[in-house]
């Protein structure tokens, strides 16, 4: 009994891991493509159909190009900072439930690697953890431009994660569990959480966008003052790592976002599904309706990213503390109140 | 109207460095704004032309690679006088002079014809002045519709008879439609 459930998670892990790759990968392709579109032009076109093939001949140009090690005295950390990025990217894939159960051979398949009741505790202590990549990496690079940047993206995303978990705080008093297989679960059908905790999602939503470092909080990067930012010593695979690693994180966040916010693996009509088609029918659709969400946030990313310039560095720390902590305080309170009052009721 | 209100494109605007308030420091509404404005970007058609395999048409009066013309018959027209040599500004044509043998009167129109007729394409501007200065009218730089291709060294510049005549199919072309 034992040695099949580490057989059947190993299985779902191996398969997770795979696509959360694989959505990385295409990830910068429709990077690319979105960023051409927006901009009135076609986008790469040349390696395959519609340029399907450009993230391989992306991958195999960093592979083929020289592992540059630059003249540091932390030779050990250098490495350490991409590795901490991709893996602290790819933890936070354990605690997302991917679907509902499926019955497959007279067995019961949970569709999420593990179910702590603790899981959104989880992803914020492994989110607060991958700073340490970027500033280790730009700590050991001996860069004044890479110390520089990291220095920023750390100050960055600690002050957006007070914000982040102010936002958040709301949500566990609505729900009362940290569990996301509970929460998803609590949003059956149509009763997402947007609908009671708009002010909430949007808060959150700032503030991912700070956590991943994607514009207009890519003040880690920011090409055009930092040279590359926290990336700038590395070269071959190593940067691919920390590129890759962003795409992942994209990824994993837009999955949090849709399993808090916006009703997960529910759709209107799952009911009427499982009646007429057979419940494990309805379950798949209801992994196809997640992975539309995901994307859809993905690609919402992408259209911030061509819409808003970078903001500076005094309006960052302004809109975080001035404007986004007040406001996720008040939310709580405003929570509080109306939870009370409909308990009255 | 007074001088600081003048706007000659219509669309001056007053600068104001009035304080934010709140709801508009939040961005919220400026970026929904700017999202609007960049999904209108998404759904309109490309205007790029994918260039080895779509080609951008000439205008008609495009200048682009010359062309040494033949007439209704198939026969030069050029008759080696030195005239677009003479006219030209970069100094990019040279030509040697020949006189017609007996049996080539299919091949040339009249009496003395150009043996050898170079182009520089490095030197030349694309200025026309050939064209205008021809009393034959035996060059064109609107009609073959080619540009000159890139090379890797010099002498592969140099356009000789070669490449400037007019094919003869298309001067079967114009013989048929002329009949």
């Amino acid at each position: 009994m034992d040695s099949a459930i580490i057989i059947e998670k190993g299985i779902f892990i191996t398969v997770i891991f795979a696509i959360t790759m694989l959505m990385a990968m295409y990830s910068t392709w429709a990077e690319r493509k979105v960023a051409a579109w927006l901009q009135d032009r076609v986008g790469p076109n040349r390696a395959g159909p519609l340029g399907l093939f450009q993230p391989l001949a992306d991958g195999l140009k960093l592979f083929s190009k020289e592992e540059f090690m630059p003249d540091t005295p932390n030779k050990f950390l250098f490495i350490l900072g991409p590795a901490i990025s991709m893996s602290m990217a790819l933890i936070t894939s354990a605690v997302i439930p991917w679907g509902d159960t499926l019955e497959i051979a007279g067995s019961t398949v949970v569709l999420q690697a593990t179910d702590i009741d603790v899981a959104l505790l989880y992803v914020f202590a492994v989110l607060s953890t991958s700073v340490y990549g970027i500033m280790i990496g730009g700590w050991a690079s001996n860069n004044k431009y890479s110390l520089m940047s990291a220095l920023r993206a750390s100050s960055q995303m600690i002050s957006y994660e007070v914000a982040m978990g102010l936002s958040i705080i709301a949500l566990i008093m609505m729900s009362g569990t940290l569990s996301l297989r509970e929460m998803a679960a609590q949003q059956h059908g149509m009763n997402w959480n947007i609908f009671y905790q708009p002010v909430g999602f949007l808060i959150f939503l700032v503030c991912s966008f700070a956590e991943t470092n994607r514009t207009p909080f890519d003040l880690a990067e920011c090409e055009a003052e930092l040279i590359g930012g926290h990336h700038t010593e590395y070269s071959s695979m190593k940067m691919g790592f920390y590129l890759f690693g962003e795409y992942a994180a994209m990824f994993i966040s837009s999955a949090i976002l849709s399993i808090l916010y916006f009703g997960a693996y529910n759709y209107p009509g799952m009911d009427w599904m499982a009646e007429n088609a057979g419940a494990n029918i309805a379950n798949i659709l209801g992994i196809v309706v997640l992975f539309v969400k995901i994307c859809f946030f993905i690609f919402f990313y992408m259209w911030i990213r061509w819409t808003i310039p970078r903001f500076r560095y005094d309006q960052l720390m302004n809109l975080g503390w001035k404007m986004l902590i007040p406001l996720a305080i008040a939310n709580i309170v405003l929570t509080g109140i109306i939870i009370i009052i409909a308990d009255k009721l | 109207m007074s001088l600081d209100t003048i706007s000659l494109s219509g669309r001056k605007k007053e600068v104001s460095n009035k304080k934010m308030s709140f709801l508009e420091s939040l961005y919220i509404v400026a970026i929904a704004k700017g999202l609007v404005i960049t999904i209108k970007h998404l759904f309109r058609r490309k205007v790029t032309i994918k260039y080895p395999e779509q080609k951008r048409e000439f205008s008609p009066v495009y200048r682009g690679q010359h062309m040494l013309k033949r007439d209704e018959l198939g026969r030069e027209n050029c008759t080696a006088c030195g005239m677009c040599a003479v006219a030209c500004p970069a100094e990019a044509i040279t030509m040697t002079a020949a006189e017609r043998k007996k049996g080539e009167e299919n091949l040339y129109r009249e009496e003395k014809y150009a043996s050898v007729y170079e182009i520089n394409m490095l030197r030349c501007i694309f200025c026309g002045l050939c064209e205008e200065a021809c009393p034959k009218d035996a060059i064109y730089l609107t009609e073959s519709k080619v540009i000159v291709k890139s090379a890797s060294n010099r002498e592969d510049f140099i356009y000789g008879k070669d490449k400037l005549v007019m094919p003869l199919e298309m001067a079967i072309k114009n013989s048929k439609s002329i009949n």
